[in-house]
């Protein structure tokens, strides 16, 4: 999934300075998944503004929406109602949302109220990591099932680096070297010999490198299925 | 003789077999030129070839391009570093043409510190390759004549292609076999990072002697001579990579803070000798880091003067 974190509460509050209606929509998919933009993370985000505003004496009135999914027009298209009753929304989803937002409501000012971050999962209980850097070209399977290009910090092809030490990464002692992992998979299984020789150099025109990107399937477009 | 890849000098000293003997240079955080025409002179002639380093630990200096270019008119040659960290396949590329045109005629692929270790960590890498691509890059250059996507090169780069080897990192048992897959990409030499631990180095080169691989490239030990104790403690604890054995440091606190400095340079003198005799060792690559005014002294303690003339 979309993995985001929470902006902090003054990063929002700057944003919203002006205003004194706003809407903070929320979203159903990932980021409710990942505990930061769910119904439960924009009723809290509603009550810090309120309080923090109160406190200044400039009150601001808030409503709150929970959209199916930000990034999908029929479900954005649910508020064409209301959402011109604002003078902002804060949308908590990742940084699809807004800007589905905004394609849609161009007269509206539309907020991030997360900073996206990655594609990947929870390893444990309020811990998220990275896995899937989203190149367009999957080869994990060339790599024991790990992907270098998003986990390793030079996304090295042909990895470890020599700043290797003990399964850690050299930019810090919290990151793992996906490489260490990926070679101790192979000693395990007694396959050391699938990562000898040179693997060549990526095509990156699948990537973001290519510009951005676009993906059709046209029986669908066609509407035949 | 007949076949040289470059016309290098260090290629000429290896291929002629002699033990080998390069330097380290690091440009100036400046434009200082006469700072670093200066620190040439302590390697001129001390030296087979000097590694003019590429924003090393990721801080930004002169580039590795333009103080290679002012070695060679200073009548030395040197081995210019390039890291993927900084450059993508077109930079890469046309910096190679480049650096031929210049007179620069030995190249160390390096992928490069990460940036977060250097001054400039809100930076955006690069990545397009990596070192062993960078390799086979340089190898197709040079040897086919072709860029990476095929068309011919008017006039092939010709470099004498270097490749970084460090057994001390882990997994260790897997970095003989990154060692060969650098010279199935065309290593023509190796420098290694900076040895302390002797008896993992005499475990990893039998391990290169048992595959074979001294014979394919030349493998020069890298050598750092230690100021003092607080260097060899700082190096062990916080650059990645090194292995600095305990036993080390205490022998270069066993002596009184003054004599510290000697203490360092005689274990990288005795380091020398045994590289001299080590089987499947080459040379050795100095690295006397913002040291450069004691290289003659250590190139005439460690006895590889004068150097030989190819």
């Amino acid at each position: 999934m979309i993995v985001a974190d929470r902006k902090s509460l003054e990063e929002i509050l700057a944003m919203v300075k002006d205003n004194k209606k706003i809407l903070i929509a929320g979203c159903k998919g990932c980021v409710t998944v990942c505990n930061v933009g769910g119904l439960k993370e924009v009723e809290i985000l509603a009550s810090s503004i309120k309080i923090a505003r109160k406190k200044e004496g400039n009150d601001i009135e808030i409503d709150i929406e929970v959209l199916e999914r930000q990034c999908d027009t029929e479900y954005v298209a649910g508020i064409s109602e209301t959402v011109g009753d604002y003078e902002a929304v804060i949308s908590l989803a990742c940084g699809v949302g807004p800007q589905f937002l905004s394609e849609m409501y161009k007269d509206q000012t539309f907020y991030p109220g997360v900073n996206t971050t990655f594609f990947g999962g929870a390893t444990q209980h309020g811990v998220w990591e990275e896995r899937c850097a989203g190149c367009g070209t999957c080869a994990i399977h060339n790599f024991g099932g790990l992907c270098p290009i998003a986990r390793c910090a030079k996304s090295l092809m042909n990895g470890p680096c020599g700043g290797s030490s003990n399964g850690v990464c050299e930019i810090n002692k919290d990151t793992e070297c996906i490489w260490d992992s990926i070679v101790r998979k192979k000693m395990e299984a007694g396959r050391l010999e699938d990562l000898l020789g040179v693997k060549g150099i990526k095509d990156w025109q699948t990537a973001r490198d290519g510009g951005p990107r676009r993906s059709i399937r046209e029986e669908l477009v066609q509407g035949n299925i | 003789m007949s076949e040289l890849k470059s016309g290098s000098n260090l290629e000429k000293v290896l291929k002629a077999g002699h033990f080998a003997f390069t330097g380290e240079c690091g440009p100036p955080k400046g434009a200082n030129v006469e700072h670093l025409i200066e620190k040439f002179q302590y390697l001129k002639g001390n030296v087979d070839a000097v590694n003019i380093t590429d924003n090393q630990t990721a801080v930004v200096r002169m580039s590795s391009l333009a103080a290679s270019k002012l070695m060679v008119d200073e009548g030395l040659e040197p081995n210019f570093q390039m890291v993927c960290r900084d450059r993508n396949r077109l930079a890469i590329m046309s910096d190679i043409l480049g650096a031929h045109a210049l007179g620069i005629r030995n190249m160390l692929c390096l992928s490069g510190d990460h940036q977060t270790f250097g001054n400039h960590p809100e930076a955006k890498n690069v990545h397009d390759i990596d070192s062993m691509q960078l390799i086979a890059l340089v190898k197709k250059m040079r040897d086919e004549g072709k860029f990476l996507n095929g068309d011919d090169i008017d006039v092939p780069p010709k470099m004498f292609i270097g490749a970084a080897c460090n057994p001390f990192a882990d997994p260790y048992e897997y970095r003989v076999y990154r060692l060969a897959n650098k010279i199935e990409a065309g290593a023509d030499f190796i420098q290694t990072q900076c040895i302390f631990n002797m008896d993992k180095i005499r475990d990893f080169m039998k391990k290169v002697v048992d595959m074979g691989l001294h014979e394919k490239t030349y493998i020069l030990a890298g050598v750092t001579p230690m100021k003092n104790a607080g260097m060899a403690n700082f190096m062990s604890k916080f650059v990645p990579g090194m292995d600095i054995p305990d036993s080390l440091i205490k022998r270069l606190k066993s002596v009184d803070k003054r004599d510290q400095a000697e203490e360092g340079i005689r274990f990288a003198l005795e380091q020398v000798e045994e590289f001299k005799e080590m089987e499947g060792v080459a040379g050795v690559h100095m690295m006397a880091i913002e040291w450069e005014h004691m290289v003659p002294e250590i190139a005439e303690r460690a006895k590889v003067l004068p150097r030989p003339v190819v």
